[in-house]
């Protein structure tokens, strides 16, 4: 990968109380791509974006954005961090009081002093970015699961950030939509120049949009690789996860207890 | 001897219970007050965008006058008629103006207006602010670089504390006004001296500015409880749904215990 790091993972260990989530991350992600952090559900993936927008600390090692420290920051050092940094959250997460405009409209009316004119002409330019010109009248409630992504996307871009962090951006949608998203994602990450992190299970899309992978399994990175070394790769873990194999290294059952011993059943050795 | 060891136990157990429940809500009363403590604290955006209050009153007080109104109303009606009742066997039903006045100025007026308050206004910003939380909302904001008690619970805290006297004052007047509509237009109490005893056993200072210090006090208890438990509240349904009927059952009796105490310290017989 290329030297000019944006966020840089240094052995970052994460725990939920004395759940270990995270065990010696190592990451280096780039300016001006697509990088796609790809792990079973409950394999740690969210978390990465929470240590990177610094809404929670690593207990050990360092996560470092743009040459910062996240977690040594102060408070209102982060929050000028995190004015340039977008973020999707899985189901957009609008603000259900206002409308499509005002969403978009929510921070540059909070972090600038420009006059009204001139953010509503932004606000209509970043809609139209996404296809929804037309629809910023409408009331979240009056949205598609698909164009309430679409919105929330346009608010997230509304101050032009260096980091853009998608937290499943393709979950729940119908096939149009899903290509409509990824597109969007690879479109604005170009034009804007920004760097595009995404969180996500869906395999095909990702892999037609993304610069390089990262395989989250078991709180450590599994396999990295660009899209082309990923198809091929003899990694079981990447293997079974890209072909969708229901038996491999990921168990298709939770740890348990002999399943005779649950059903208090006693079997008889020959 | 082995029943005695398992009777301690059993004791042993039922101590511990409920010393984890007195430790739990006293740790739970701190978490609130250091909320309100943050919440005051980051008040100042929300006075400086004074519109944002605003549109908190409108929501938490314009929303509630319906309810506000209509019941004043109807409490007046009642306590007309049962002091009507009373005070004519003493012949002294002129004096019905003067106690249907007091009682709603100093008690009816500040404690059921608070009450209707905490149900109508109190739950429903506890759900408000426990849904933006479940629904990602807050964090959002927060990833947008907006501090959500600043942008959300501060404005809602300062509607809710401007909206509660107001609103209690028009109880009392709604009150006042049906307590006339019974005992002087369809009874026929004489209107001057339902209005002069009023006027003259009502005292601005002792009787209507407690009445307001009342209410001020319960407006603040209400919203307070209302947006920590928005706030606190765990982002499920199930988490949302308890915390606004814990934002109700808490502070209606926050309001009748601390009415009690402020009624104690204000009105001791002096007039």
């Amino acid at each position: 990968m290329a030297d000019d790091a944006l966020i840089e993972f240094s052995k970052v260990n994460f725990s939920y109380g004395p759940r270990p989530i995270l065990k010696g991350v190592d990451m280096r992600m780039s300016r001006g791509q697509v990088i796609a952090i790809m792990g079973g559900s409950g394999s740690g993936k969210t978390t990465l974006l929470r240590l990177i927008g610094g809404e929670v600390s690593p207990s050990a090692g360092s996560v470092t954005v743009a040459g910062q420290v996240i977690h040594e920051l102060g408070r209102n050092e982060l929050f000028r961090l995190r004015r340039k940094m977008g973020m999707l959250f899985q189901f957009g997460a609008l603000f259900t009081d206002l409308s499509v405009f005002d969403n978009v409209a929510f921070q540059m009316r909070e972090h600038t002093n420009l006059p009204e004119s001139m953010i509503r002409d932004l606000v209509l330019m970043k809609l139209h970015a996404v296809g929804l010109r037309g629809a910023c009248h409408l009331m979240p409630a009056q949205l598609s699961g698909g164009m309430a992504r679409r919105v929330a996307l346009a608010r997230s871009i509304a101050l032009d950030p260096m980091l853009m962090m998608f937290d499943e951006p393709f979950t729940g949608l119908d096939p149009i939509s899903l290509s409509v998203i990824g597109g969007l994602i690879r479109r604005l990450t170009d034009t804007l120049g920004m760097t595009s992190i995404l969180v996500t299970h869906d395999v095909q899309e990702s892999l037609r949009i993304v610069d390089y992978i990262y395989f989250l399994a078991d709180g450590v990175i599994a396999a990295h690789g660009t899209p082309d070394e990923v198809r091929e790769s003899k990694v079981p873990f990447v293997h079974q996860f890209i072909h969708g194999e229901t038996d491999g290294p990921v168990p298709f059952h939770y740890q348990a207890q002999a399943y005779s011993q649950d059903l208090g059943i006693s079997v008889m050795e020959r | 001897m082995i029943g005695m060891i398992s009777l301690a136990k059993r004791i042993k157990t039922v101590i511990e219970s409920i010393g984890h429940r007195v430790v739990g809500s006293i740790w739970r009363l701190g978490c609130a007050t250091r909320f309100v403590l943050l919440v005051l604290l980051k008040s100042m955006p929300g006075f400086l965008r004074f519109h944002l209050i605003t549109r908190e009153i409108y929501f938490a007080g314009v929303l509630s006058l319906i309810i506000i109104l209509v019941s004043g109303l109807f409490v007046g009606m009642v306590l007309g008629l049962q002091g009507y009742e009373t005070l004519q066997k003493f012949g002294s039903e002129s004096a019905v103006g003067t106690l249907v006045a007091l009682s709603l100025v100093r008690e009816l007026g500040p404690v059921i207006a608070a009450l209707l308050f905490a149900s109508r206004a109190g739950s429903a910003m506890t759900a408000e602010i426990g849904l933006m939380k479940a629904t990602e909302q807050l964090a959002a904001m927060g990833m947008m670089a907006v501090d959500p008690v600043a942008r959300i619970v501060a404005p809602r805290f300062w509607g809710g504390v401007f909206s509660m006297p107001l609103l209690a004052a028009m109880f009392s007047v709604m009150g006042v006004f049906g307590g006339y509509l019974v005992t002087v237009v369809f009874i026929g109490v004489d209107e001057g001296s339902f209005w002069s005893q009023m006027q003259s056993s009502v005292d601005f200072r002792y009787d209507i500015v407690n009445g307001v210090i009342k209410s001020c006090f319960f407006g603040v208890v209400i919203t307070a409880i209302a947006v920590f438990e928005g706030f606190d509240a765990p982002p499920t349904a199930e988490g949302v749904s308890g915390a606004t009927t814990r934002t109700v059952v808490t502070s209606s009796l926050a309001i009748l215990g601390l009415d009690f105490v402020l009624t104690a310290f204000m009105f001791r017989g002096v007039s």
